[in-house]
Order: structure tokens, then C-alpha cells, then sequence
């Protein structure tokens, strides 16, 4: 297993415990080892997607820094396969719902990078018209409901999404998305007990980056195996390494038919990693850079993709370099018209406040 | 010597009851804890079981009498042999109740006052809703919101209700009663203790597309859930971009009811009125209760319909039609006057009804505005009555700072100010917690002599 297992510090030793011991986790196991072999189209279509997030994100940190986005902005980077590999796995009509770290979500789930791009910025072709920002963006045809901003209430509404499948007797699934921090919530639990009562469609991704913000898992959590908390409701649960998306997809194809054929809810722990910062205004004192830099080195989800592509010779370099030049056009597209389009009409000020 | 047993109250507010039915019959032993009768009130059955031994000597109101009073001698226990007369004739000495009630309601006991409040409602103009001689039904406004939320689930697939207590319980106000018999489980959910999670919940249902109406047992609890009804309903249609909206109507009874203390008395129309994105409706007659909740429920947009406990057993006309709809936003002019007006609502028509009856006798004619939607709020309705007496009176039970009185106060001195003849009074409940001791209670919220003394003070009148 990897760095996502950091060993508990105490509080304020941050610098001192530069060194983060590493277990050996018996589980959970990489994609390969657990049998899931990606055929070279999926390898290449999860690289992609996953390069899509992580060059977006590192330009929303760029125009962040230069003043283009205000407000709250949280990057996506190093997280990319789990919501990649949950994406691969859900059909049309499955819906997704998570917290503000949105913008992977949203490209994972096919929104038009620009439209994302543009509501970072605030301007009249973003998503949500400029007035939802990083946190609040949706999409109906792409069946996306946001994009919430208070840690943890995705999760009732996510588990409301599920209950509307199972109300109209359909077989889609909510994919409900959250953190560690969130999984703290007393709401969770509300959430957890209904659907289980009921039997509803929906898979919990708990996307345990280590980190609450700067509190990390340790020191907030009593129980740090986050596939358990739905134990006393008698909601089966994994531990998944997020950062292989072989591993994440075959989690999320279980989980998925584990709800598509009315079993009730799922919970999936995916252990991962944000190598930013929690917002941009994040000062990183809570953890050191050689820990930050380990995970990149070592299990970074882009990277681990990439080698097996070449070593399997599923791509030459230079495809792998017009893919990557393919992605970087897209998303400086994507900057330039959201730095370029107007700012909304001073008259939406009072539109959209009801129907 | 032979004791009697007495009515007993069920709940807080209850003052009569149905005896629905006896369980033991005259000459029955009876040991203490046997169930001795079925006492039925507007919102539940219950059993009264038997506390002394004895024989059943004598029963003195017989199955099936209705309206009976609280501590009115139901029956006589005697001791084996001994003459039942002396008890009889000593009902004036109102002996301690000696039955206790069994099977406790839901969390809040009821009320069940069944007192007929449409008095002075005969100046009122005809609502416009309601066209010229239209067949009239009496009906509590318990029962009318039931009826709406009974038709429009007939109407509509998509709407469903869920809450605490809502489908087998029958609502722990009565409010549901009969909706599961008629739509079954799968719309009428009865949910865990966690109005967090299923406003939650019903607001994420609503984002896909179904029309949930949201049972809070009362507004008190819906600060459990105050986050999704603020920052999950009533904001991700502008947050969305008017992509994503949230057609769901949260009601139940919101305000006062009668010694339950601080916790469970508090009115919300001030807190949820003040959050645009959300509507905010509180009906008094049961006409309007009915019109009211068939359009919230119909509406694209988060309605709170707040109810009100005490006026769930009061009755009122409500007109047979086939759709009857009263719109969101239009308030209703309760009687013409010319000389003050009262603007209220909900409960708060109580008060302003029974003062404009006193004041009429002294020559003071009193117009009564009663609003219905709190937000939008029919701000021109309120400016036009002004224009006309000169003077305001605004009546509510919630809190005076920030209250929904401050707030007609402003609009009318933004709008109207050269139009006053006086400063606009404002009553309100007291700027107090609510106490529990019946007498204090009384002085926390606002009486009719208060409102008596107001217009008299607009009017310059002592």
C-alpha cells in the first residue's frame, strides 16, 4: 500500500515528522492484483480523462494566482482516478453529487471545460451563469447536482437522488461523493440509516485524502477505516487504493451492480491524496513537503497509468505527447474564453431567484 | 365511599372529547390498571384505565357521546356492596381525577379545541378565488389540509409526503389521516427521528424531479434542518443558474400551542421569510389552508407552510370546487373599515377578530388585512388600507426584533409615510423565551385587550 497511510503525528509536530511511516496494508489491492486488467482503450481513455482534471486544475491554480478566480477554489490534484474510475464504470441516467472539491466531477462526468472554466471566473457562460462559482455548478443533461458548499449535506441529498430512482422504479444509482472530513457529519449517519431502511441506490464514495482541511484523519477520526461506518446500519463497505483507477473501476462496477440490483446502498473508501493544498489559502503547515512529494513520486495516478501504457506499449511516447498537447489545447481554450467572456448582466442579479 | 371518575384531559389544550366507547359495563370488577373506556379527540384515540379497585357502579355519559368536558364525571366506582348515591351526589365537590391516560400521543400532545371562530366573518367580502354562490362545506382546517394534500397526490405522481409519524401513526396532528389508506407506503413515508436527514433527503428528491411535501412534527424541529431548507432549497436555482430547482413544500405546525414551553413555541415566519428563494405562507380560515397548500404543492418553488396547532380543530366554510387554488402572494381583506388597520395572520386573526368586534362596539371600524403569504409579501394590499385609515396595527405571536411586524412597519413608512396619521404599533409576543406556567405564558404572548389598546393609541382614543 501506499503513502496514503500515514502514520498518526501528533499535533503539532508537523516538521518533525517529516518521515511518515508507511504500512503495510494487506488491503486494499492495486487493480492489476486484484485481477482487473484494463484493455489498452480503457488505459488510454482514463489516462486521458485523468490528464484532462489534473492540467485543469494546475490552470485554475495559475489563474487563481493571477486574480482571475476569486473566492474559494479547491484543486482536484492527485485525487483524479477515483471519481475517473467511478465515472468509467456508471451508465446515462446514473446521477452524481458531491462536495466543492467539484471540478474533476464535473469533467469526469462530461461537462464542457469551458462552461467550468468560465463559472470559475464568474462570467456569463459559465455553468451556472457566474453565480454559483467553484462550489456551485450543475447540470441537468449531464445529470450533475452540484456542487454543494456546507461539508456533508450532498450526502442527505444525494441519498434524496437515490430515493427518486427508487420512487420511479428505475435502475439508475446516486453516486454520492464526499470526504473525510465529511464523513464526520451527524447527517452522514441520517443519510446512511434511511437508505439502508429503504434500500436505496446509492454508493458512497468516501474519498479519504487524508486531510480535513488541515486536520488530518488521526486526529479527527475515531474510526479511521471509513469503509466500517456503515456498519451498525449493516451497509457493506471497502477500502479502495484511489489512486490505481484499475482498482477504483472494479470497486465501482461492484458497488454499482451491488445497487442497480436493489440491494441497498454501498459504501466504497477510496484512499487518496491531495497534493494541494485544501483551498488556495491553504498555509500547508500541517504536513510536510517530502510527504507531499513521496505520494507524487510514488503513486501518483497519472504517472502509475502512463508507465503501464508504455511498458505494455499500448502507446508510443509521441501518442502519449499528442494527448497530452490534445488536453493542454483544450483547457487553454477553455482559460481563454473564460478569461475573455463579459461578465454577467448586471440584470441577473435578479433572475433565477425562483421560477 | 364511592369515587368518581372524571374526563380526563389528553393533551395540553384539550377541553372536550368524544366518549367513543366503554369497555367495562355496569357491575364489572375493576382493578387498577384494566382499560375502562376509549376517549376519542380530533387527533387520537385513547384508552383510560382504571387506578382504584371497585366495582363499575354507575356509568354517567354513555358510548358514543360527543363533547364532553374536561373533569365531567364519566362514571362511578364503588366498593363491593356499597351504595353508589353518596358519589353521585357529591359530583360538586369535583374530586381529583382518579383515571390515568395510557398510550401518550406523539411527542407533543394535541390540542382538540373544537371552538367555532368565524365570528365577524360575515363583513368579509367574498374571496375572490371563490365565485358567487358556491356550494359551502364546513371543515376543520386539519381536514382541509388534508384534503389538499389528498388531491394533489391524485393529480400528480410526483407528489409525495414523508415525515415523522405521518403514515401509520395517521400524523401525530392528524394532519395525514387516511393518506396512507389511500396512496400506500411508497408515498406516504414515515421516516426515522432525523429531520436533518430527510429534509435532506426530500430536497434531493425534489432536484430530481419529484414534488416531496416535507412533514416537520412541528417548525420547531426544522432548525434540525435549517441548512437544507435554506442552503439547499431555496438557493441552487439562482446558485444553478435557474437550471435546478427544488419543488418541495415544507409544512407542519409552526408558533405556539398551549404549555409546552420554550422549545416548542416558537414562530418562524420572521426567520424563513427573511431568505429569498424560499415562499413563506400561514393561513388562518381552512378555506385558505386548502388553496394555499394545493398551490404550494403545484409550485415550481421551496414553500415553508406554516401551520398553526391551536386552529387545527377550528372550522370554517371551505368551498366545494372542483380545483380550488388560492394563489401564493395575494393576501385577503378579512372586513372593510375605515378607521385602522389591523395587518396579521394565522393565529394572529384570533386576536385581531375579536378586538375588531369590541372596538366596533365603541364606533371603531377596523379593517383586518390578513396577509396568507408572509413572502412574497402583497406589500401593495397593506399600503392601500393605509392610504385609506392612516393608521396600522400589526399583530403576530413571533418575537418584535426582526419580527414580520418590523417589516410591514418599514414598508409602510417607505412607502405610505405621508399617509400616517400615527406611528404604526406593532404586537407581538414578548421579547422572552416562552415560559411554561399557564399565567405567564398568557403574558408572553399578545392578548386582544393589547390590540384593543393599540388601535385606541393610533386612533389618539383612550
Amino acid at each position: 500500500m501506499a503513502a496514503t497511510r500515514t502514520s498518526a503525528r501528533s499535533a503539532g509536530s508537523a516538521k518533525a515528522g517529516a518521515k511518515p511511516a508507511v504500512k503495510a496494508a494487506a488491503k486494499p489491492a492495486r487493480g492489476g492484483q486484484n485481477g482487473l486488467q484494463f484493455t489498452p482503450e480503457q488505459e488510454l481513455e482514463a489516462y486521458k480523462m485523468m490528464l484532462l482534471i489534473r492540467r485543469f486544475e494546475e490552470k485554475s491554480g495559475q489563474m487563481y494566482g493571477m486574480g482571475l478566480i476569486g473566492g474559494f477554489c479547491h484543486l482536484y490534484i492527485g485525487q483524479e482516478a477515483v471519481v475517473v474510475g467511478m465515472q468509467m464504470s456508471a451508465k446515462e441516467g446514473d446521477a452524481v453529487i458531491t462536495g466543492y472539491r467539484d471540478h474533476g466531477h464535473m469533467l469526469a462526468c462530461g461537462m464542457d471545460p469551458k462552461g467550468v472554466m468560465a463559472e470559475l471566473t464568474g462570467r456569463r457562460g459559465g455553468l451556472s451563469k457566474g453565480k454559483g462559482g467553484s462550489m456551485h455548478m450543475f447540470s441537468k443533461e449531464k445529470h450533475f447536482y452540484g456542487g454543494h458548499g456546507i461539508v456533508g449535506a450532498q450526502v442527505a441529498l444525494g441519498t434524496g437522488l437515490a430515493f427518486a430512482n427508487a420512487y420511479r422504479g428505475n435502475d439508475n444509482v446516486s453516486m454520492t461523493y464526499f470526504g473525510d472530513g465529511a464523513a464526520n457529519q451527524g447527517q452522514v449517519y441520517e443519510s446512511f440509516n434511511m437508505a439502508q431502511l429503504w434500500k436505496l441506490p446509492v454508493v458512497y464514495i468516501i474519498e479519504n485524502n487524508r486531510y480535513a482541511m488541515g486536520t488530518s484523519v488521526s486526529r479527527a477520526s475515531a474510526q479511521q477505516d471509513f469503509s466500517k461506518r456503515g456498519l451498525s446500519f449493516n451497509i457493506p463497505g471497502e477500502q479502495v487504493d484511489g489512486m490505481d483507477v484499475r482498482a477504483v473501476k472494479a470497486a465501482a462496477e461492484h458497488a454499482i451492480k451491488w445497487c442497480r440490483d436493489g440491494n441497498g446502498p454501498y459504501i466504497l473508501e477510496m484512499q487518496t491524496y491531495r497534493y494541494r493544498g485544501h483551498s488556495m489559502s491553504d498555509p500547508a503547515k500541517y504536513r510536510t513537503k517530502e510527504e507531499v512529494q513521496r505520494v507524487r513520486d510514488e503513486n501518483d495516478p497519472i504517472e502509475l497509468v502512463r508507465a503501464r501504457i508504455l511498458k505494455g506499449k499500448m502507446a508510443s511516447e509521441d501518442d502519449l505527447k499528442q494527448i497530452d498537447a490534445g488536453v493542454r489545447a483544450i483547457v487553454a481554450e477553455a482559460a481563454e474564453f473564460a478569461t475573455n467572456d463579459p461578465e454577467p448582466d448586471p440584470s441577473e442579479l435578479w433572475t433565477d431567484i425562483l421560477v | 365511599m364511592p369515587t368518581n371518575i372524571l374526563m380526563p384531559a389528553l393533551s395540553p389544550t384539550m377541553e372536550q372529547g368524544k366518549l367513543a366507547k366503554w369497555l367495562k359495563k355496569e357491575g364489572d370488577k375493576i382493578k387498577s390498571g384494566d382499560i375502562l373506556a376509549e376517549i376519542e379527540t380530533d387527533k387520537a384515540t385513547m384508552e383510560v384505565e382504571a387506578v382504584d379497585e371497585g366495582v363499575l357502579a354507575k356509568i354517567l355519559i354513555a358510548d358514543g357521546t360527543e363533547n364532553v368536558a374536561v373533569n365531567t364525571p364519566i362514571a362511578i366506582i364503588a366498593n363491593e356492596g356499597e351504595d353508589v348515591g353518596a358519589a353521585a351526589s357529591s359530583q360538586a365537590s369535583a374530586p381529583t381525577p382518579k383515571a390515568a391516560v395510557v398510550a401518550a400521543p406523539a411527542e407533543l400532545a394535541a390540542p382538540a379545541i373544537v371552538t367555532h371562530s368565524q365570528a365577524s366573518g360575515s363583513q368579509a367580502p367574498a374571496s375572490p378565488e371563490i365565485p358567487e354562490g358556491t356550494q359551502m362545506v364546513t371543515t376543520t382546517v386539519r381536514e382541509a389540509l388534508r384534503d389538499a394534500m389528498a388531491e394533489e397526490m391524485r393529480r400528480d405522481g410526483d407528489v409525495f409526503v414523508i415525515g415523522e409519524e405521518v403514515a401509520e401513526y395517521q400524523g401525530a396532528y392528524k394532519v395525514t389521516q387516511g393518506l396512507l389508506q389511500e396512496f400506500g407506503a411508497r408515498r406516504v413515508i414515515d421516516t426515522p427521528i432525523t429531520e436533518h436527514g430527510f429534509a435532506g433527503l426530500g430536497v434531493g428528491a425534489a432536484f430530481a424531479g419529484l414534488k416531496p411535501i416535507i412533514e416537520f412534527m412541528t417548525f420547531n424541529f426544522s432548525m434540525q434542518a435549517i441548512d437544507h431548507i435554506v442552503n439547499s432549497a431555496a438557493k441552487t436555482l439562482y446558485m444553478s443558474g435557474g437550471q435546478m430547482g427544488s419543488p418541495v413544500v415544507f409544512r407542519g405546525p409552526n408558533g405556539a400551542a398551549a404549555r409546552v414551553g420554550a422549545q416548542h413555541s416558537q414562530d418562524f415566519a420572521a426567520w424563513y421569510s427573511s431568505v429569498p428563494g424560499l415562499k413563506v405562507v400561514s393561513p388562518y380560515t381552512a378555506a385558505d389552508a386548502k388553496g394555499l397548500l394545493k398551490a404550494a404543492i403545484r409550485d415550481p418553488n421551496p414553500v415553508v407552510f406554516l401551520e398553526n396547532e391551536i386552529l387545527y380543530g377550528q372550522t370554517f366554510d371551505v368551498p366545494v370546487m372542483d380545483d380550488f387554488i388560492v394563489p401564493i402572494g395575494k393576501a385577503r381583506i378579512h372586513r372593510e373599515g375605515r378607521d385602522v388597520t389591523f395587518v396579521t395572520w394565522s393565529i394572529g386573526m384570533t386576536y385581531a377578530i375579536k378586538a375588531a368586534a369590541e372596538l366596533e362596539k365603541e364606533g371603531i371600524d377596523v379593517e383586518i388585512i390578513d396577509l396568507r403569504t408572509i413572502r412574497p409579501m402583497d406589500t401593495d394590499a397593506i399600503i392601500r388600507s393605509v392610504m385609506k385609515t392612516g393608521r396600522c396595527v400589526t399583530i403576530e405571536e413571533g418575537y418584535p426584533q426582526s419580527g414580520v411586524g418590523a417589516e410591514i412597519v418599514a414598508r409602510i413608512m417607505e412607502r405610505a409615510f405621508d399617509y400616517l396619521d400615527a406611528p404604526v404599533i406593532r404586537i407581538t409576543g414578548k421579547d422572552v423565551p416562552m415560559p411554561y406556567a399557564a399565567n405567564l405564558e398568557k403574558l408572553a404572548l399578545p392578548n386582544v385587550g393589547e390590540v384593543v389598546a393599540a388601535a385606541k393609541a393610533v386612533l389618539y382614543r383612550s
